[in-house]
Order: structure tokens, then sequence, then C-alpha cells
């Protein structure tokens, strides 16, 4: 069982590493074909990283540690966080401690440190991104914590692989209101953590309006790399949260080489769903005013907390 | 002969010796004499309380050492967890201090009076949780805050504001003691005895109004010691003031009292209590922990942040007892053991993570003489260590892993979550909004510390004296040093603890045993399946850390790193004043909650003479009040002006005047105890 446990965990990481660029040229290209241009292809996001990973590293003058660390600390969050979310088997050797709350918390350790990296850099733009994303991070932690309380309900555990093979084997709590409501209010909070519009815009030009973006702004050659794969592998880790708690079918929940094939076809297929519909929703949505998304925010908290407490009176009357 | 009353004597003859050393000697001895005894204080108390979390109990009374009461003291595991964490904090405290206090000239805190007290002030917070008796307990506990109040004066020659932080200081710590001296009398008077053995056998017999009462009052005053809102408007003004070893001790140690007080009169003394009693505190706990910490948010004095963000870590523990007595309300003990052990356990991590945080922040004030972050910043190219001291406190503080913090409100959070398992609405209600109010002040936490570590530590230097920092004497470093192995031993292997914090459990009356299981290499509550793994957790970032590090390098050609110009946008180098500050940083937060903080601006433009449309200089401010002292404090402050004023009046200077007060005054008593008794 564990050779199978163990390639599992590997495969994990290895599906959001290597799909993470993948991802983002897929959401690209989907953008691209609704406004009516070419695209790049899908492959462009790999070709980018090539050419950075081959371009001299950059020490701007007067910065510290903090800026140098912060790229390969934020993949690694990710790595980690992916290693744990059940994405492709509920039955891996770590699966007993993959808490929900321990993944919330790592990826915010990366932006954390993203964060500081701004803030190190000295200039204006690093600490008006620090400031912002800290900001948006903040408020958007209540909502995914409630998100959390509210799947753990039925589940009895905050435990991911209890919560996803739970629902496997029950589906009918997905259709709960509970369970409705939580999924939009962690789509939400999904948004505003990968800095997607509503919230941000990623494909930004201009620095005034930027989060994520101007955070990173001095990071150049192999670094800015590492801080581009972080940020996709971010977004392919949370698209295939999202995808694990509210259509966890196909996710292996036993050691066997069939059912992990399976599953990796099927995450696959759910992400590349999802982030089609997520390039699509974004060529018709513009972002938001900066000081407008904390009403955003607000909202989906509140749906986070009617998840909660509809789960508490629904399960108390059955 | 068992190590606890060994220990305690040793502390006290540690402290006996201490006390007038720092007050004989001169300069330098003294410093170093009171601060070895502080520091011997500091580890006697720690050896106690772990001889007490390991399961030893010790109990003596000292007829003749009161008149009248005689002095009782007991030490439990509950009282042998706040002895430890006192202990361990004064002695990494006492050794900064040290260095601190040398060097620091003949006034302040290396001053004949402030040695003197410090190894005083370090007994008292080592034996406070050790007394059993009611009288015991108030003089030892009014002998703290006594002594620290002394110390937090130590400066009042070099700034004018310490004066005034006294002066709330002393008030509000003298209010509480009266709330505690009423409602503690009032127990004591109906249970029969003062002994705290007394009090717990005659608890059961008194009526639920009289308990009550006693609840709300000895509450008040405790919540209020522990920096809990509404009564907190002393602890951001003592904390700042006081001298910066001064600053930990009462930050990490004496704060922590507040919360013992109220875990041994509501859990032990009184033996638990309605819902109503626990929903208050718990809501006490969680506005608390939101109000401190959009507070810290805001505030641009270092010291200031920090002591607000002690408001918020002691309501996060407060939030953690109040569920604990909300689900013994409700008649689920064991889950009642595992909140109070989440929140005990948020007090040890707390004291080790902000000790160190005063500590550091003590530093940066000693090389540059500002608290100001908006005039510090690039600290880390001159004080390396303080700030990589500083960064391991501040990871403990934001609550994320691999920290220290993230254990406890990991806990603190799984035994919210359960709580839903407990039948009542009561809970179901408050349960998703103490869940909702801990992760805001998590997250928010999050952004303060980034602000104070990236604004205060990284960047350029914005002044003068932040440009010419020196790295701190290897003294104050070494202390700083065991505050930071601790914290990352709380980290690494929280389980250790598991054993102590259900022994203290047990002993505020619950069902601890167990309540927390550990071991070295995961923590978890009990009937709880999620497990926490920090080793597993740290092992796992390294690796990938080290993989992510290296695979890019492997695969790169040119592995050099060059040094380059910030590019800034192709604006170039720009000059330390364009970077962010810790007032611009928090802007969009204050936006946000413009509606909670109410800040209050001022715009003052000044035109040229000649025309009224070039300006000649604009002058901007901004201030975020303390906005529950704006509403609550400065309105009663107002009365009692006003009350005075119209009192003067009755003082017209004649002695005649005043002897016939004196004569109604004694007519009105006689007959009121003619016609009352």
């Amino acid at each position: 069982m564990s050779g199978v446990g163990y390639v599992a965990v590997a495969g994990q990481v290895a599906v959001v590493a290597a799909g993470g660029p993948l991802l983002a040229g897929w959401m690209r290209q989907v953008r691209a074909r609704m406004e009516g241009r070419v695209g790049a292809g899908v492959l462009q996001p790999w070709r980018d990283m090539r050419k950075l990973l081959r371009k001299e590293p950059i020490t701007p003058v007067g910065t510290g540690p903090a800026l140098r660390i912060a790229p390969a600390l934020v993949v690694a969050t990710v790595a980690v966080a992916a290693a744990l979310v059940p994405l492709l088997s509920t039955d891996t050797p770590i699966s007993d401690r993959a808490d929900l709350i321990l993944v919330v918390a790592l990826i915010a350790l990366g932006t954390l440190a993203l964060a500081l990296a701004g803030l190190d850099s000295g200039t204006a733009f690093g600490g008006m991104g620090a400031s912002r994303e800290m900001t948006v991070a903040a408020l958007v932690e209540p909502t995914i914590l409630l998100s959390v309380f509210a799947l753990s309900i039925p589940a009895g555990s905050t435990n991911l692989p209890a919560i996803v093979s739970g629902t496997v084997h029950d589906p009918a709590r997905l259709a709960s209101p509970a369970g409705l409501l939580a999924t939009a209010a962690l789509a939400v909070a999904v948004l505003a953590e990968t800095g997607r519009i509503p919230v941000d815009n990623p494909s930004t030009h201009l620095e005034l309006t930027m989060i994520h973006e101007a955070m990173v702004l001095e990071y150049a050659g192999p670094d800015l790399a590492l801080v581009e794969l972080g940020a996709q592998m971010r977004l392919t880790l949370l698209l295939g949260l999202l995808a694990s708690l509210f259509a966890p079918w196909g996710i292996a929940t036993s050691a066997s080489w069939a059912a992990l094939a399976v599953a990796l076809a099927l995450f696959t297929l759910k992400v590349a769903v999802l982030g089609a519909v997520l390039a699509a929703a974004e060529v018709f949505w513009a972002k938001l005013r900066l000081f407008r998304v904390p009403e955003l925010l607000a909202g989906s908290f509140l749906l986070a907390l009617l998840a909660v407490i509809v789960s508490y009176f629904l399960s108390s009357e059955s | 002969m068992s190590l606890v009353p060994a220990a305690l004597a040793t502390a006290a003859g540690l402290a006996a010796v201490g006390a007038p050393a720092g007050a004989a000697l001169p300069g330098v001895a003294r410093v170093r004499a009171s601060g070895v005894c502080t520091a011997g204080v500091g580890v006697a108390g720690c050896a106690a309380g772990v001889a007490a979390l390991g399961g030893q109990r010790w109990a003596a009374d000292f007829p003749d050492l009161m008149p009248l009461a005689g002095a009782y003291l007991a030490v439990d595991a509950l009282a042998g967890l706040f002895m430890a964490v006192a202990g361990a904090v004064i002695a990494a405290v006492a050794v900064y201090g040290i260095g601190y206090a040398t060097g620091h000239g003949e006034h302040g805190v290396s001053s004949r009076a402030g040695q003197a007290l410090l190894p005083l002030f370090a007994l008292t917070l080592v034996l406070v949780p050790a007394a059993a008796s009611v009288t015991t307990f108030l003089v030892l506990w009014e002998l703290m805050a006594f002594t620290s109040l002394l110390l937090v004066w130590a400066e009042h020659r070099g700034r004018a504001p310490v004066r005034a932080a006294g002066v709330w200081y002393a008030v509000m710590t003298h209010l509480g003691l009266v709330l505690l001296l009423a409602g503690l009398l009032l127990l004591a008077a109906r249970a029969g005895g003062e002994t705290f053995a007394a009090l717990r056998a005659g608890a059961a017999g008194v009526s639920p109004t009289v308990r009550g009462w006693v609840f709300v009052l000895t509450a008040a005053a405790f919540t209020s010691k522990a920096g809990a809102v509404p009564l907190h408007a002393w602890l951001p003004r003592a904390h700042p003031e006081a001298p910066s070893a001064v600053s930990a001790l009462m930050s990490a140690a004496m704060v922590n009292l507040g919360v013992y007080g109220v875990v041994r009169v509501g859990f032990d003394l009184l033996g638990g209590g309605p819902a109503w009693w626990w929903l208050t505190i718990l809501a006490l706990g969680g506005l608390s922990a939101v109000y401190g910490i959009l507070q810290a948010a805001m505030a641009s004095d270092l010291k200031r942040l920090l002591a607000y963000s002690t408001c918020e870590n002691m309501g996060l523990v407060l939030v953690g007892v109040g569920a604990a007595g909300v689900f013994a309300a409700y008649g689920d003990e064991p889950l009642a053991a595992a909140a109070l052990a989440a929140g005990l356990l948020h007090v040890v991590n707390h004291a080790a993570f902000k000790a160190l945080l005063f500590c550091a922040a003590g530093s940066v004030l000693r090389a540059t003489g500002e608290r100001n972050l908006d005039l510090l910043g690039g600290l880390r190219a001159r004080m390396p260590l303080t700030a990589g001291l500083f960064a391991v406190a501040a990871l403990g503080a934001v609550a994320l892993p691999p920290g220290n913090g993230f254990i406890s409100e990991w806990l603190l959070l799984q035994s919210l979550i359960h709580g839903l398992q407990v039948p009542g609405v009561a809970p179901a209600v408050v349960l998703p909004l103490a869940v909702a109010l801990v992760s805001l002040s998590a997250g928010l936490a999050a952004a303060v510390f980034v602000k104070a570590l990236g604004v205060a530590f990284f960047a350029r230097p914005r002044g003068p004296q932040a440009a010419g920092a020196k790295e701190s004497p290897p003294l104050m470093l070494a202390g700083m040093g065991l505050l930071a192995v601790l914290c990352a031993t709380l980290a690494l292997v929280p389980g250790l603890l598991a054993d102590g914090l259900g022994r203290a459990v047990s002993a505020a009356g619950l069902p601890g045993d167990g309540a927390l299981r550990g071991g070295v290499l995961q923590v978890r509550l009990d009937n709880i399946s999620s497990l926490l793994a920090p080793l597993w957790v740290v092992a796992a970032l390294t690796v990938a850390l080290a993989v992510a590090t290296g695979l890019p390098r492997l695969y790169g050609h040119r592995r050099r790193r060059r040094d380059a110009r910030l590019w800034d946008c192709g604006g170039g180098a720009p000059s330390p004043r364009m970077a962010y500050t810790a007032m611009s940083f928090a802007e969009p937060l204050q936006r946000v909650f413009d509606d909670v903080l109410a800040p209050e601006q001022d715009v003052d433009v000044t035109p040229v003479r000649e025309s009224a449309y070039l300006v000649e200089r604009v002058r901007f401010q901004r201030r975020v009040p303390d906005r529950i002292e704006h509403r609550l404090y400065e309105p009663v402050l107002g009365a009692l002006a006003r009350a005075g004023q119209a009192a003067r009046r009755l003082a017209g200077g004649s002695v005649h005047l005043y002897l016939g007060y004196g004569f109604v005054v004694l007519v009105v008593l006689l007959l009121v105890l003619a016609v009352g008794w």
C-alpha cells in the first residue's frame, strides 16, 4: 500500500508544480480566444520560465535576505500544501496530518513572505503592494476559516481526507444549503487569495492598481521565475482544493494504481474546466476598486457564517 | 524534601539578597548583583513551577507571618504553570536586563530604586499564584502592582508621558484592587472562611446571586489586569513607557495572572457557574482580540504596537477560558478541558514570544533612542542578530506555521469548531462568531507583524538615529537568545507540555488528564481526530525550500548573483523617504475599519500671501485615538472633574464650616444607626 501512497503524494506535488504553468497558459489561451486573439499557446508560461531561469540572478542593492528567500519559500509552502491536500488520493502516508487549517496557514505563510520581500525592497511600489496584499489577506482569513468550520461539521473533523472521503461516500452533503453556501464563500476567498479578477488583475500593467504584482516588481531572472511558478502553483492548488471539496468524484480512496491513474485524469479535467470557467468570467468582469473589495469579502464572510449556522440547525433537526 | 518549598525558599532568599544589594552597591556592581539575583529568582520559580506541573503538590501556612490572618501558600499544577512561565521569562529577561541597564546612566532602570525593586517584582510574580488565602493573595497582588508601578515610573525624568502613564496605571490597578477586595471578601464572608480550601468547600452553599456578584466583581478586576477591553486603557500606556525589561516582564508574566485569577476563582473556588458568566468572558475575549489587534495595526510606536498585541493575545486566551466555561456549563466537560488547555498553552506561547518582542524592541530603543517605526528602518543590516530574533518572535506572534503561536491557536480553533456538538442554541450562535473573531485577529496579526518587522528592520534607514544604530551588547543578545530557544522549543515539540497542561486543567476542576495528547512528534486534543505534527511540518518545509532553491541553480547557466541598482519601475534608486512607512502601510486597513476606529485627521493649507491659489505649506495630521477610551473614560473623567469643581464651593475656608460638617455627619450617622439597626 505504502508504495502507491508515496507515489500519490509525489504525484500531487509534481502535478501541481508541472501543471501550474500549464494551467496559466490554458487560462490565457481561453481568454485570448474569447477576446478574438490567437493566443501564445498553452506552453508559453513554460517557455517564459525557461528563459527566466537562464538569466543572471540579480540582487538589488540595499535589500536583504527576506527578498532573496521569499520566492523559494512561496514555492516550498505551496509544495508542502500540495502534498497534504487530497488532490489525487485520500489514502496517503501523511493523510492523518492533512489538516485544512494547516493548509490555509501554509498558504498564508507564502503571502506573508512575499509581503515582507515587498517591504524589503524599500520602494514605494513594494510597500504599496505589501500593504494591500496583507489587508486583503487579513480580510479573507475569517471567510476561509468559517468555510472550514462549515465543511468540518458533517465530517466531525477538519482533517481534509476525512472531509473528502466523507463526501465521496455521502454525496447528499454537497446538495445541502450549507454545502452550497460554503462553496460560494470559499470560491470568493480563492479568487482573493490567488489575486484574480475582481480582486486583483494578474495581467495589469498599471502600477497604481496592482496588488500582487506591485510586491514583486523588483524580481528578475530566476527569482522572478520562482515567484511566477509560486503564483501559478497556488492557483492550481486552490482550484484543485475546491474541486476536491465540492466535486470529489474520482479521487482515489484506496491504494490502487488504477484508481490513481483515473484520479489524475479526472483531476486534470476538473481543474481545466474550473480554469476555463474562471478565465471566461474574467473576460466579462472588471476589477473592483480596491476599497470596494472589502464589501465583496464581507459578502462572502456572511455566506460562510450562514453556512455554519444553517448546517447546525439542519443537523440538529435530523 | 520536595522541590517546591526548597525552590520557593531559594527564590525568596535571593530576592531578599538582591533587593538590598540593588539599593546599596554602586554603579555596575549593583546592576550585576541585582540582575543575577533576579535571574536566580526566575530559575528557582521556574523549577518550582515545573515540579508542580510534574505532579508535586505543596501547602503550608505561616500563622505568624501576617498579623490577624496569617499567610497561606499552596502550589498545585495550575499555580505551577503560571509560576513556571513567570520564572522562565524572569530568568531570561534578567540576563537581558543586566546588559540593558549597564551603561544606562544613573537614572531610570539602573538607579538604586530600580535595581532594588526588580528582584522584589520578580518574586511577587512567582508567588502570586502560590497564594492560598484571600489575605495572602491580596497582599501579594498589591505588592506586585506596587513594585511594577514604581518600575513603570523609573524613567520619569527622561520623558513626560511616563508620569501620565504611571498615574493611569496606578488608578486603574487600584480600582481593580477595590473590585477584587469587594468580590473576594463577599465570598469569604458567605463561605465562612478566607483560605482557598474553605472557600472551595463553602462556595457551593452560597446563593447564586452572591456567586454571580463575586464572579462579576473579580472578573472585572482580573480581565482589567489581563488587558481585556473595556478596562484595558492602562496597558497601552504603561507597557510602552516602562523600561523595556520591565515591559517584557509585565507583558509576558504579569498580565497572565489576570487569566490565572479568572480560572482560579471561576473554575476552582466557585466550581464553575452558569453559562452567562462564561459567555461574558468569551465576548470580552473576542472583542479584546479584534480591538487590540486593530489598534496595534494603527500604531506607529513599536512598543505601543506590542502592548496592543498583548491585549489581543490575552483576548484569545480569554476566548479559550470562556469557551471552556460555556462547554462545562452545558455539560461537555472533556471539551471544556480541551478548550482550557488550548487557552493555557496560548498563555505559555504568548509569554515566550512577547517577552522576546519587547526585549528586541528595547534593543532597538537602546541603539537608536527611537520607538517611532516611521523613523526607523534599515536595522537589518546594522543589528542583524536583533533583527533575526525579532523575526523569530514575530513568527510566533502571527500564528502561522512553524511559529509557536500557531500551535495554540490551532488547538483553540479546534476546540471552538468541535463545540458545535454541545447542545444548546447559545453555542450555535456564539461559536461561529468566536471562530470568525479569532481568525480575523489572526489575519490582522499577520499584517501587524509584517508592518513591525518590515518597516522597522527592512529597507533603508529613514532617520539619522536608525542609520547610526549598533548591535546590542552580548548579554542582551544572550537573554534574547534564551527566549528564542524557548520559542523554538514550544514551536517544535509542544507535545512535551501536554501532561503538565493536563494536570493544570485538572487542578482547575475539569477532567484534564489526557485532554491534550502529545509526544515528541505530534499534538492533538482528546476525542478529536485532527492532529498537528510540528516537527514534520518544519522538516517538510525545509526539504521543499532546499529543493526550490537548489533546482533553479542546477538548471541556470549563470549562478553568481550580481548586485544591481533598484529598478523601481525605471524610477531608479528611490530615496528612503519614498519607502512605505508604518502609517502608510496601515492606511488601507484604516479605511476598511473606518467606522470602528473613527480616525481624526486635520489638513491645514497655508497659501502664499500674494495669491490664494499658490500653496506655501500643507500640514497634515492624523491620529487614531483609542475609541473606547474616548467614549467610555472621557465622560467619566469629565464628570469627576465637574463634581470636584462643584464640591469646591463646599470648602469655603472657614474652620467653623468644617466643624459644622463634622457635627452634621456625626448626627446623621447616629440617626442612621438608631433607626436602621
